[in-house]
């Protein structure tokens, strides 16, 4: 019991990490190395606003959700619009993405390393809450909520709204979303601007039990990677699922076997998915 | 013809400027740093290295610089970052000694780059005084480089120091002889661990639980559960510190009575009891420091002033001394020749505000605290190698 | 320009390149080692990236194999420097084929990120092999190579990358893969075995990625295996060589020429916020540089001649 409850807390806070990649690789088709460092940027404003004011990250996650959707909007039409312009095929705009999101990562690191270089650490709800028979830490918990909150919220807008299904058009085939008249641009921004929001209210929930560092970035950035592939690319459902499962995978390793291959066994369940569904669990089969 | 005058005017007078200002303040002295200011280290080197680099450069100036030749003569910092990696903290070493021709270099935070640039400091004959370099092989490493001397300790004092620790609480019935032992699975973790492993069953401890997890670890709760589920009465963790703070948490969670709890790396941090509070009262850790002494007192005041944060509690007095015996070497061999600077460091004792430094014929100091103990919000020395100020370790009651 | 031609400009370079540690030290040497180590990882990673249009993540786990075997061999087993050296690559060797064997079925960005997965897997389970089953004392490479004999033996790896690469140009392979690299459906009609092609280039990449980590390891006497297995290194290896260009064999070493220069300028320019100025300037190169270096290069040629 205990593994499953911890399992599916780890893997709620791994679908923090990787929903919001999964929107912008998914639909924008923008692969952002940078996704790391805008979840630890969000870490970093719960932190400086919980050390300077007291304020609870979970008051902070309304002000973090506007300021990182626009932040994400302006990143988009500023920097990576002009490549989606200039790109001739998939390929050009994935490798223009890779070189430019770098870019941008290392300026992010940059930036917070200037803001805050030692551990963003502080205590919230670090207190046991009795589970099922299980202890667990609130802040996991609360953590674990909150994103199943944002994932069924986001899982209802795209299967249930009109915007919802120009987002899902766009994800399956933005030549044809533009021949019935959807705004792929704008799609496209959107579900950028959503992802980086995600992301950041992901970085902000995560810093209250992971310490974090103006250079952590790379770390969540690699697992959200690994989590949407895992997924396959573009359906929401996937990356919550991939999430699950290697949360739970971790924690039995981890408790079972040995703590000193919880990351092994976590690549090798997804080298495994890949060798038996090279498109993912969710993928569709490229054309 | 005005445009003309107006040129020759402003060269006259900032001719005469030049001169008045050469003439009064001496060449200063060039001090080379190569920092981690990004990567995985930054974080520990922006709490025990930079702030002590820029309060001793604050002192050290204060005064007009360092007296060399009858004259003082100001430091001058030139700060490169190698964002972690060492083939670039390689390729800035050489860059300060060769291009911008420093005086003196101050050594690299962790271990891994202590070796990695002595071979340069080697070549063109810097002393490199290693703080943050904890490793067996001192004898070897000093042989292969004579201007490299060690101040912070070896890996197995350091486990001697947690072994004594435990024997004593032990010996004072706080504890039975049942350790849980975890380690981080880097170079630093594995290498404590394996020393660990052998010295605790040698003083007739039981390890019942021995497992490493990975260097980024997300959740570390299975291994405290893990840990708890073997009943140990003492947790021993050779973490760095992020996984200090989240095993630390994660035992305030599963509330892990044990009458010992010790964490490696970050537990003399200030953001240690800034996260923690009184909850850590008892915890065990790597280092502290006598906070007693006249000379560490006044430190502590001075770095707070100057630096605006406290120092941790481990490290960055032994660095802040290290900064000392260069400044006295430079200044006892009255020249900023390097071999004679580093003859004077082999040859003499130094007075820090650690102590006395003296370095043995392996270039060791042999002065450290090993295991500090959370006590009323300072972590004070609990064992040491030839300090002989700690005082005992008492039991961790409890997470309140 | 006729291929003797060509050769024999290589061969001049390359000349020219071996008497560099007799003119610079220190500093410029240590930039010249860096060049010359990114040279051959990124030339020979477009060897396999170029024409197949894989983009492959695990060069950070070649290079770690070759630097990890070398420490290990010589801490835990005694073993000489020569031997490691010579056992890392067959070591890179045979695990590039299985992975190449086992990951053809994937595409485009399954396949990067795939690789990416691989190498972490290697690194944890390296950890904690060294964690649990080998003398954990630390991992020593005490040798008496200095950075002279380190650049003359990447020099040596990277001359033999460019050679493979141009005997590959001239090869049936080298013909085959120009036809893979612009179709495969067309490729695989006119009877070229696609996949073992791809897999024996992939386990060319392998074989030089370790051989340098080995070379690299004496250079950082003290090995870690967290730092060795560096993510860093793959994505930076990845950046040179789509800056560079990998249509050309000597495109690779024009991304990392500029690419270490401007490193190295920002570094010296802006010591306190080197990580941000780099971000910045990377921006400023994909946006006014779309093509890479050797796209520049090429569209500056065209428009300098008439024809």
């Amino acid at each position: 019991m205990d593994i499953v409850i911890s399992g599916l807390l780890l893997g709620g806070a791994y679908a923090l990490v990787a929903m919001g990649l999964n929107l912008q690789y998914g639909v924008a088709r923008i692969m952002n190395l940078a996704n790391g460092e805008v979840l630890v940027l969000g870490g970093l404003a719960a932190f400086w606003a919980f050390v300077s004011f007291g304020l609870s990250p979970l008051l902070t996650l309304f002000l973090i959700a506007p300021l990182a959707f626009a932040g994400s909007w302006a990143i988009y039409a500023l920097f990576l619009r002009p490549l989606v312009k200039r790109a001739k095929s998939r390929g050009q705009l994935e490798v223009d993405t890779i070189l430019a999101t770098f870019g941008m990562s290392f300026f992010f690191v940059g930036l917070m390393v200037s803001l805050q270089a030692e551990y963003f650490t502080y205590s919230f709800l670090a207190w046991p809450i009795s589970l099922l028979g299980s202890t667990v830490a609130a802040n996991r918990l609360v953590a674990a909520l909150v994103a199943a909150a944002i994932a069924a919220a986001l899982y209802l807008w795209l299967n249930r709204s009109r915007s919802g299904l120009a987002v899902r058009a766009v994800a399956v085939s933005p030549g044809s979303a533009r021949l019935v008249g959807i705004d792929v641009g704008k799609v496209s921004a959107l579900a950028f601007s959503l992802g980086g929001m995600v992301t950041a209210l992901g970085g902000c929930l995560i810093s209250t039990f992971v310490t974090l560092d103006a250079s952590a970035g790379v770390l969540f950035t690699m697992k959200a990677l690994i989590i949407v592939i895992m997924g396959g690319v573009g359906d929401i459902r996937g990356a919550i699922i991939a999430a699950l499962i290697l949360g739970l995978v971790e924690t039995a390793v981890a408790t079972i076997v040995d703590p000193g291959l919880t990351l092994v066994a976590a690549y090798a369940i997804f080298l495994a998915v890949l060798l038996f569904r090279p498109q993912g669990l969710f993928g569709r089969r490229s054309a | 013809m005005n445009r003309r005058m107006f040129a020759c005017a402003a060269a006259a007078l900032a001719l005469s400027f030049g001169l008045s200002h050469g003439a009064k303040a001496e060449t200063p002295i060039k001090l080379g740093m190569v920092a981690h200011l990004s990567g995985p280290l930054a974080g520990g080197e922006a709490v025990t290295h930079l702030p002590n680099v820029q309060l001793w450069l604050e002192e050290v100036n204060a005064k007009g610089g360092l007296m060399v030749g009858g004259k003082r003569r100001p430091v001058e910092l030139v700060q490169y970052d190698d964002k972690t990696n060492p083939a670039e903290h390689i390729k800035a070493v050489q860059r300060l000694a060769t291009q911008d021709e420093v005086d003196f270099m101050v050594a690299p935070y962790g271990t891994g780059f202590n070796i990695a640039a002595a071979p340069i400091y080697a070549k063109y004959n810097y002393p490199m005084i290693a703080v943050t370099a904890i490793t067996d092989e001192i004898h070897e490493l000093t042989a292969k480089f004579p201007n490299m001397f060690f101040t912070l300790g070896s890996t197995t004092g350091f486990v001697e120091g947690a072994t004594r620790t435990l024997e004593k609480l032990r010996s004072d019935g706080v504890i039975g002889s049942k350790v849980a032992m975890v380690n981080v699975a880097d170079a630093f973790g594995i290498e404590l661990a394996d020393v660990a492993r052998e010295k605790f069953t040698a003083a007739g401890f039981e390890i019942v639980y021995d497992k490493s997890y990975p260097l980024g670890t997300p959740d570390l709760s299975p291994v405290v559960k893990g840990a708890k589920a073997a009943d140990p009465d003492a947790f021993v963790a050779w973490s760095y510190p992020p996984d200090t703070f989240a095993l630390t948490e994660q035992a305030i969670i599963e509330d892990l009575q044990v009458g010992a709890f010790y964490t490696a790396v970050a537990t003399a941090f200030p953001a240690y009891a800034g996260k923690f509070g009184g909850a850590i009262e008892g915890n065990l850790g790597a280092g502290g420091v006598n906070p007693e002494t006249d000379a560490m007192k006044a430190y502590r005041k001075r770095h707070q002033e100057v630096t605006g944060k406290a120092p941790d509690f481990w490290a960055s007095a032994t660095y802040y001394s290290a900064l000392q015996v260069l400044q006295q070497a430079i200044e006892g061999a009255d020249t900023t020749d390097r071999e004679a600077v580093t003859a004077y460091i082999k040859n003499n004792a130094f007075d820090t505000v650690i102590g006395t430094i003296k370095f043995d014929a392996h270039n060791n100091s042999e002065r450290y605290w090993s295991v500090g103990q959370w006590r009323n919000g300072h972590f004070v020395a609990v064992a040491d190698t030839g300090m002989g100020d700690s005082v005992a370790p008492v039991a961790k009651k409890g997470w309140k | 320009m006729s291929e003797r031609l060509k050769l024999a400009l290589g061969v001049l370079i390359a000349l020219a390149a071996a008497f560099v540690p007799l003119i610079a030290d220190g500093y410029w040497l240590s930039i010249a080692v860096t060049i010359m180590m990114y040279t051959a990882l990124s030339t020979s990673w477009a060897l396999f990236s170029g024409p197949t249009h894989y983009i492959a993540l695990s060069t950070g786990a070649f290079y770690g194999i070759g630097g990890y075997l070398v420490a290990t061999g010589m801490s835990d087993f005694e073993a000489s420097f020569w031997t490691m050296a010579a056992i890392a690559p067959l070591v890179a060797i045979i695990l590039a084929g299985a992975i190449g064997a086992a990951t053809l079925r994937l595409s485009g960005v399954y396949f990067v990120i795939f690789t990416l997965g691989l190498a972490e897997m290697i690194r944890n389970l390296v950890s904690w092999v060294q964690n649990n089953f080998l003398g954990a004392r630390g991992l020593y490479v005490l040798t008496d190579f200095d950075e002279r004999h380190i650049y003359w033996m990447l020099l040596a790896v990277t001359v033999a990358v460019f050679l493979f690469g141009w005997l590959l140009g001239r090869s049936r392979t080298g013909f085959a893969l120009r036809i893979l690299g612009n179709d495969e459906e067309v490729a695989r009609h006119v009877g070229i075995d696609t996949a073992r092609t791809k897999i024996l280039l992939f386990m060319s990449t392998g074989f030089f990625a370790a051989l340098v980590g080995a070379i690299v390891a004496p250079r950082y006497y003290y090995i870690e295996p967290n730092v060795v297995f560096s993510p860093e290194l793959s994505f930076l290896v990845v950046i040179m060589a789509l800056l560079g260009g990998t249509r050309h064999l000597w495109g690779p070493l024009l991304g990392v020429v500029p690419f270490t220069m401007l490193w190295e300028a920002v570094s010296a320019a802006a010591p306190n916020a080197t990580t941000m100025v780099l971000g910045a300037a990377f921006l400023m190169i994909v946006y006014l540089i779309p093509d890479g270096i050797t796209g520049l290069a090429a569209k500056l040629i065209r428009t300098r001649s008439p024809s």
